[in-house]
């Protein structure tokens, strides 16, 4: 692939970013393979060196924040037609209530997959809790010459801490699980956004 | 290597690169190579974040018709070196006392 092809590759996928900082973007990859090909590299292998387009544009598209993502695509937006703009306000009874339907339902699956992970962790503490004052009661109970539920109970106690470790390995993963995800959801919906620039 | 940890490294590897001579983007892969491989997405970003953290200057240069960019570093970008060689420090008294014992226990 010649330099060229590759700028304009790299532009394309590219598309629907901010202009200046994708600007600013191939101008620096420009002049690293300028400066490769100076030291004696084809262009070609100085394009290989630089890397895959797309794993390029995936890495530059996840490191812009989807604010700035978002803020681009209304200024850059055309003129609204004015039959446009009636249609849009006489439809805004349906399209505004089941805009906020979908949103709402999007942050409703949100928000109840954190409780889940809330209530992981919460059951992890009371166990943890639970195991401490089981044993903690027991040892009281063997003083008091109650030996035998004294025993009882601090094994009982002992179980609760057993499983609140478990539990805190349940509740790690589960959190990890949740937070890889919402990157992943970030690159898709920022993905989407730059996909419709296409469009 | 962790995450937070190579970030920071990486940050003061690339003052460290301008911190004699002014420098350019691909001599400063170069000058880095032997030491920590950096590819050129990441190097961009590393640049960025120190110009927006005020330790280096950009300049543009005409070089053989076209522009080249040269990265100067400021007092601030100094100072992080300065600072990285202290935090250096503790971390290799952290690292002693970490390891301590492994030889105790290598020899019996």
């Amino acid at each position: 692939m010649t330099k060229l092809n590759f700028l304009f590759e790299l532009r394309d996928k590219l598309k629907g970013l901010p202009k200046n900082e994708v600007d600013e973007r191939l101008n620096f990859y420009s002049e690293m393979i300028e400066d490769m090909v100076e030291e004696g590299f084809s262009e070609e292998e100085a394009v290989n060196k630089i890397g895959n387009v797309n794993d390029i544009s995936e890495q530059i598209i996840s490191e812009i924040p989807l604010t700035k993502i978002a803020k681009e695509k209304i200024n850059q937006k055309r003129k609204i037609k004015s039959w446009e703009i009636s249609l849009i306000i006489v439809g805004s009874p349906i399209w505004f209530s089941l805009l906020i339907a979908f949103l709402s339902v999007i942050f409703a699956l949100y928000v109840s997959l954190w409780s889940v992970i809330i209530s992981l962790w919460a059951v992890f503490a009371s166990l943890i809790a639970c195991g401490f004052a089981a044993c903690f009661v027991g040892v009281a109970f063997c003083f008091m010459k109650k030996g035998v539920l004294g025993l009882v109970m601090i094994s009982a106690g002992l179980v609760c801490l057993g499983f609140g470790i478990l539990m805190f390995l349940v509740s790690h993963y589960a959190t990890k699980g949740t937070i890889l995800l919402t990157k992943k959801i970030a690159l898709a919906i920022k993905k989407c956004f730059i996909k419709k620039e296409e469009a | 290597m962790d995450i937070q940890l190579k970030r920071g490294i990486l940050d003061v590897c690339v003052l460290a690169s301008i911190k004699n001579e002014d420098s350019y983007g691909y001599k400063i892969i170069k000058d880095l190579k032997p030491y920590i491989e950096l590819s050129e997405s990441t190097l961009y970003t590393i640049l960025k974040r120190l110009e927006t953290a005020q330790m280096l200057t950009v300049r543009t240069v005409e070089h053989g018709g076209r522009i080249r960019k040269y990265y100067h570093i400021t007092d601030m970008g100094l100072k992080r070196i300065e600072d990285f060689k202290c935090e250096w420090k503790e971390i290799t008294s952290i690292y002693k006392f970490v390891t301590k014992g492994d030889e105790d226990n290598d020899k019996a």
